[in-house]
């Protein structure tokens, strides 16, 4: 590169994206007493890419300022320039007030916020319109879907569900031992296992385990779904993607969490009585009288009540979630994490109305 | 400055090499023992029947899918071989256009673009922006699309930024796989004549696999045929007079007919 005084700049050599670190050196080293560029002989360049014809154009003054180019440089520079042109045509996005836009975001929020808790009441509604007609005529259920989301839901989730039962109910008996002991009532533990576990613990868990795995696998599958355009194609050949999709995972859900429940309960029980034995030396003779005398069949069932409403709120959600999803893939993360948090959460608020209603009741 | 070595280079190592290829998934053979040699500065287009390995092919060659046998080199390189910067060093001359964009759907099309060139160089960001701007109109987006979500785009528009994004770099190679299916005839000639061009002045290599007839009569130099788990190569007139029975029908049948009527009158 050789800036001579008229102001005519020789540029030669290769001009592509990876020498544009050492042309920019090049030229902040020409000589400043030459005056400014004027023209730009290119008749010495070898290679000159979109990268290099932008830098070209950059330091003539002006594009017919460039002579001497080789034929086959021509068509990359006129396509440069034809590109400045229009990135310089196009106005640049002023930066927004931020104010303005924070209060916009918050209106945003809170609008969206209502509009979600009326499409989700929608979503039920059309949830049980659906399973209303599929229950009229029964053999209309997706028996083969329904079997595969049972298998899925309910029979892959023992191992995960039953550790984690073992280890409240022996969570459960380790408190129990350290508080009563300074009553000398240790055997008073068991009754603390029996009431949290199968009117509590057992199905809370269960239910919080089954959102997290199978709650965000519907999400997961219908969102996935949506983005491949397979539920318009449901559609559009005449099938409903309630019926098709929710129902199935719905009533599925609904079988496999009290069955998971019973299962959590026993576990968890199974948890508390080795706890019991190894730490307090209640032998498990012992332990089961204690534990017929602590509870009776209402706190069973009072657990277990729970678990088809756990199930259809999980179940409800995850599929909602799953059909809100819009565009891409990140869409399909971003309302999978909605689903678990909103489900968990579902199933808290609606374990704090039980127990409040129950207080009421005096049961 | 005196030339860099890099072009010295340009006509006297083929830009891919392939040999010995062999790929199977299962029971399913593939690519059986294929050879392929593409040119520097050469427009090559690949056809085939459904499932027989274009796009298995392109994967391969580009390293994303390991043959079971078969020395496949880039401009030279082993990419199988390489690691680390090697490796990068190889792939920033080579620019993929995947069948439908495969555009990074949580970055805007303008940051899709940049992205590339922020991991291959060290320039600032207004020059990368600009760079990444320009690419845009190259391949015909208008500007209001940059700052766009890939799912705002309509099916054609994706591929064009996908096709920036390939650009990016200033690729040596391009692999194009299926550019123009999906595109309007317009936008299809418009995409030819933009691949011709930048052909011309960049010295580009493009690998095209394609099923668009106007595309391998207008801007292929040579065609490769995938048949019998191997391939076929040779211009536009001497596959017309290949009697392998795809091949006859292919360019024979009644689709092909009326493109070279329509070209010849």
């Amino acid at each position: 590169m050789e800036l001579s005084e008229g102001g005519l700049l020789v540029v030669g050599g290769g001009w592509r994206l990876v020498h544009i670190p050492r042309l920019n050196r090049e030229l902040e080293r020409q000589p400043q007493n030459a005056g400014a560029i004027r023209q730009v002989d290119g008749s010495r360049l070898t290679a000159l890419d979109s990268a290099g014809a932008q830098l070209l154009l950059q330091v003539a003054p002006a594009p017919d300022a460039i002579f001497g180019l080789a034929d086959r440089f021509r068509g990359v520079l006129q396509r440069v320039i034809d590109a400045k042109d229009a990135i310089d045509r196009t106005p640049k996005p002023r930066p927004a007030n931020s104010l303005l836009t924070r209060l916009e975001h918050i209106g945003r929020q809170t609008s969206d916020g209502g509009l979600k808790i009326y499409e989700m009441l929608g979503f039920v509604g059309l949830c049980v319109v659906t399973t209303g007609k599929i229950l009229i005529r029964p053999w209309t259920l997706d028996l083969r879907a329904t079997a595969h989301h049972l298998e899925n839901t309910g029979l892959k989730a023992l191992p995960i569900i039953g550790l984690l039962s073992f280890m409240i109910g022996v969570v459960v008996a380790f408190m129990g031992a350290l508080q009563l002991r300074k009553f000398s009532a240790e055997i008073f533990t068991v009754d603390l296992i029996g009431v949290s576990v199968l009117r509590e613990l057992g199905v809370m868990f269960a239910a919080i385990m089954v959102a997290g795995r199978s709650g965000s696998a519907f999400t997961a599958q219908i969102g996935t779904m949506q983005t491949n355009e397979e539920i318009d194609a449901m559609r559009a050949i005449g099938l409903d993607p309630i019926g098709v999709l929710v129902v199935p995972r719905v009533v599925a859900l609904v079988i496999a969490l009290p069955l998971l429940t019973i299962y959590a309960n026993l576990v968890g029980l199974a948890g508390g009585a080795v706890i019991s034995l190894a730490v307090l030396e209640i032998s498990l003779t012992t332990f089961l009288e204690q534990l017929s005398g602590a509870v009776g069949l209402p706190t069973l069932m009072i657990g277990l009540s729970k678990a088809p409403i756990f199930a259809m709120a999980i179940a409800i959600i995850g599929c909602f979630e799953g059909f809100k999803v819009r565009g891409s893939a990140a869409s399909v993360g971003r309302h999978t994490t909605t689903s678990v948090v909103e489900s968990i959460f579902a199933v808290i608020l609606i374990d704090a109305a039980f127990a409040m209603a129950l207080s009421w009741m005096d049961i | 400055m005196i030339s860099s070595p890099e072009n010295d280079a340009i006509h006297t190592t083929p830009a891919i090499t392939v040999h010995g290829l062999v790929n199977r998934f299962g029971a399913q053979w593939i690519h059986d023992d294929l050879d392929l040699e593409v040119m520097r500065g050469e427009i090559l287009g690949v056809i085939g029947g459904s499932g027989t390995g274009k796009s298995v092919l392109l994967r391969t060659i580009v390293g994303l899918n390991r043959p079971l046998q078969g020395d496949i080199r880039i401009l030279g390189e082993r990419l199988s071989a390489l690691r680390g910067s090697a490796r990068k060093a190889v792939l920033a001359r080579v620019g993929v256009l995947f069948q439908s964009g495969a555009l990074f759907s949580g970055l805007t099309v303008v940051e899709n673009i940049a992205l590339v060139l922020k991991s291959h160089t060290s320039l600032r960001p207004e020059r990368i922006d600009l760079l990444a701007r320009q690419k845009i109109d190259m391949v015909g987006l208008p500007q209001d699309a940059a700052e766009k979500l890939p799912t705002k785009l309509s099916g054609g528009m994706r591929k064009r930024a996908g096709l920036a994004r390939a650009l990016a770099l200033d690729p040596e190679i391009v692999f194009l796989d299926e550019p123009t299916a999906g595109l309007d005839p317009i936008g299809a000639s418009d995409f030819d004549s933009l691949i011709l061009e930048l052909q011309q002045s960049l010295k580009l290599t493009v690998f095209m696999v394609t099923h668009d007839l106007d595309s391998l009569v207008a801007i292929t130099d040579r065609i490769a045929v995938l048949v019998d788990n191997k391939i076929r190569i040779g211009s536009l007139e001497e596959l017309l007079n290949d009697p392998h029975p795809w091949i006859q029908e292919y360019f024979h049948g009644p689709r092909a007919r009326a493109t070279r009527h329509a070209i010849a009158g």
